[in-house]
């Protein structure tokens, strides 16, 4: 064997090796944190809620019953009952499919959106970069919220544009980022180096500064997200977003601000549910940030 | 300095530009017809005509928009359709009632941040920083009209203690008014406090482990006089920035809050405007707060460059 077979199998063994490395490091981050493994598990909990609200509510969350008009929590009705007489449960349930809903298409819609803007605006600098930024600058300075009405107000209310709104109120945050990251990551070596090889623009920003930036990115969403499943409850409680009766946290929570008094449990859950939603989402967010950012290594 | 001045202040005047742009045409694009809203419900075709006459709603988009802003530079935002007030008498009456509200949560935020960002950053791992730290996550994360709502039903609903809703100005009577007030202040001020802590945590932190602390260690200072004298004093610049980029969210919590509690200031009049379709109030409204906004910031940027040197020889501060 030749010493350059050598080393190029010990370069192989070495890749090969490096996955259960990850892994395993990946294990010891875990057992570090666990509040951040306990708000991944409570994230997937609502996801497979928001999946599988059918058959886990139990009962139908829009079948009104005036024999059962804010029945306190009880056996049959775990969470009582709302003032049309219906099951908060099943109704605390379908609106975790609201919730996550508007939370993920927003964030994603914002990535789309806000990436390739800061992307270009940050490989090609000059006016263009100048252009995206002046935009970017004014985008942010209509508060998020005030946008995000601005733009249900335009559009009409209804979950999905509610979730258009929030998206767009939370690019700039990602047309900024990413620019930011662009920038630092333009100038590292490998992409001049790739520049002087000959890779295009295009190739440039895809293979070489992209992947390089995901990380960051993913952290981001999972700060924004929760935020999201916020607005769009903030939304749907000032009756801009989801539309009675579909169940959604925000509309549940507007309607028992009118009960408060003799009919608390309404406001409990839904806003127990969102609240424990975005915790969990930070908390995972967190751990993800830590496993992610190799500065905390 | 001066170039530094120039160029941040050319920025803002560039965003400001932009941002009436997207007022004017935003408020265009909401469906409904202006000159039909102001003639009323019972206006004959005749009478919509004489106000959009009246008010040049023929005119091309971009006359009009000029015409807006030709006004709007020397303080006429319009008159309210449903009250008929101007919009800037009308702002002039809501916002104090506002910034009295922001500001009791500025204080509430600020008193309990900074000592608890402080604290979990000296001592760093302990109890304390857990405490502190899983405070701030469950502040970011509890949505802030439903702790509104709990507040209520807590202190209101169930012990009586405090007014729910309603208000009182503070000329009339400071005590009925602070009763009415600090509910909503305690919900925005806490939101504010999560974000502010945790900013406050890692600069600390990153000032904690500079070289010159080291020295003021070293040459034998007590713990306590590093931290007050030298250390908190360099970590609160860009926990200053925060607080002015965050000045945005204290608006959007207050359109919230403002609601729940049935307090009468901007935030409310911003929902209320949007709500019956007063198209010169929602323009107004808004262009007032994006360019407060920017204004904030800029003078937050300054006022950064005054308590750093370093910033002002290097151009911008925040590379944008």
């Amino acid at each position: 064997m030749s010493p350059s077979t050598t080393a190029t199998t010990a370069v192989l063994a070495q890749t090969l090796s490096r996955e259960p490395d990850r892994l395993a490091r990946a294990w010891r981050q875990a057992r570090r944190r666990p509040a951040s493994v306990v708000g991944a598990v409570i994230v997937l909990l609502f996801v497979v809620a928001a999946i599988a609200a059918p058959w886990i509510a139990g009962a139908d969350p829009m079948q009104t019953d005036w024999k059962l008009i804010r029945k306190a929590p009880s056996l049959a009705h775990p969470f009582g009952t709302d003032d049309l007489g219906r099951d908060t449960f099943a109704r605390v349930v379908w609106g975790s499919r609201i919730s996550m809903q508007a939370g993920v298409f927003s964030i994603l819609l914002a990535i789309a959106v806000g990436v390739p803007l800061g992307l270009v605006a940050g490989f090609y600098r000059g006016a263009i970069d100048q252009a995206i930024m002046r935009l970017t600058d004014a985008w942010l300075a209509f508060p998020f919220l005030i946008l995000a009405i601005g733009l249900v107000t335009i559009m009409g209310p209804s979950l999905t544009n509610a979730t258009i709104a929030i998206g767009l109120g939370a690019t700039p945050t990602y047309i900024r980022l990413t620019r930011g990251l662009v920038l630092s990551t333009a100038a590292e070596d490998y992409v001049q180096g790739a520049r002087a090889l000959g890779a295009g623009d295009l190739r440039l920003m895809s293979r070489h500064v992209l992947p390089n930036i995901v990380s960051s990115l993913m952290v981001q969403a999972t700060i924004s997200i929760p935020i999201a499943i916020i607005a769009e409850a903030v939304l749907s409680f000032l009756g801009l977003g989801v539309q009675p009766p579909a169940p959604s946290w925000g509309t549940m929570l507007n309607t028992a601000q009118q009960f408060l008094d003799s009919a608390p449990w309404m406001a409990w859950w839904p806003g127990i549910a969102i609240f424990s939603l975005a915790l969990s989402f930070n908390l995972a967010g967190d751990g993800l940030r830590d496993l992610l950012d190799p500065r905390d290594y | 300095m001066f170039d530094f001045l120039v160029r941040r202040a050319a920025i803002s005047g560039v965003t400001l530009f932009v941002i009436s742009m997207v007022v004017f045409t935003g408020v265009r694009m909401i469906p409904g017809d202006p000159a039909r809203v102001m003639a009323g419900t019972d206006a004959d075709a005749a009478g919509i005509e004489a106000i959009r006459e009246k008010y040049g709603l023929g005119d091309p988009i971009p006359i009009q928009y000029l015409r807006w802003v030709g006004l709007a530079l020397r303080g006429d935002l319009g008159h309210s359709i449903r009250t008929r007030e101007s919009v800037v008498n009308t702002v002039a009456t809501k916002l104090p009632i506002t910034m009295e509200l922001a500001f009791l949560s500025l204080l509430i935020a600020v008193g309990i941040a900074i000592p608890a960002g402080v604290l979990a950053a000296v001592r760093r791992n302990t109890v304390w920083d857990m405490l502190a730290s899983g405070a701030s996550l469950g502040g970011v994360s509890i949505p802030n009209f439903w702790l509104g709502l709990m507040l209520i039903l807590f202190f209101s609903v169930q012990l009586g203690w405090l007014p729910a809703s309603g208000f009182v100005s503070i000329w009339e009577s400071p005590l009925d008014n602070l009763r009415r007030m600090i509910m909503p202040a305690f919900v925005l001020g806490t939101a504010l406090a999560a974000v502010l802590m945790r900013q406050t945590r890692n600069s600390m932190i990153e000032v904690m482990s500079a070289d010159y602390i080291r020295t003021a260690y070293s040459k034998g200072l007590a713990g306590r006089a590093v931290v007050f004298r030298h250390a908190i004093r360099n970590s609160l610049i860009p926990v200053v920035t925060i607080l002015g980029l965050q000045m945005g969210a204290l608006m959007s919590g207050a359109v919230v809050t403002e609601q729940i509690f049935v307090v009468p200031g901007f935030g409310r009049l911003i929902v209320e405007s949007v709500f019956t379709r007063d198209y010169p109030l929602v323009q107004g409204v808004v262009l007032i707060t994006a360019s407060s906004y920017v204004l904030i910031n800029l003078l937050v940027d300054l006022s950064y460059s005054l308590l750093n040197p370093r910033i002002r020889i290097g151009g911008t501060l925040r590379e944008s």
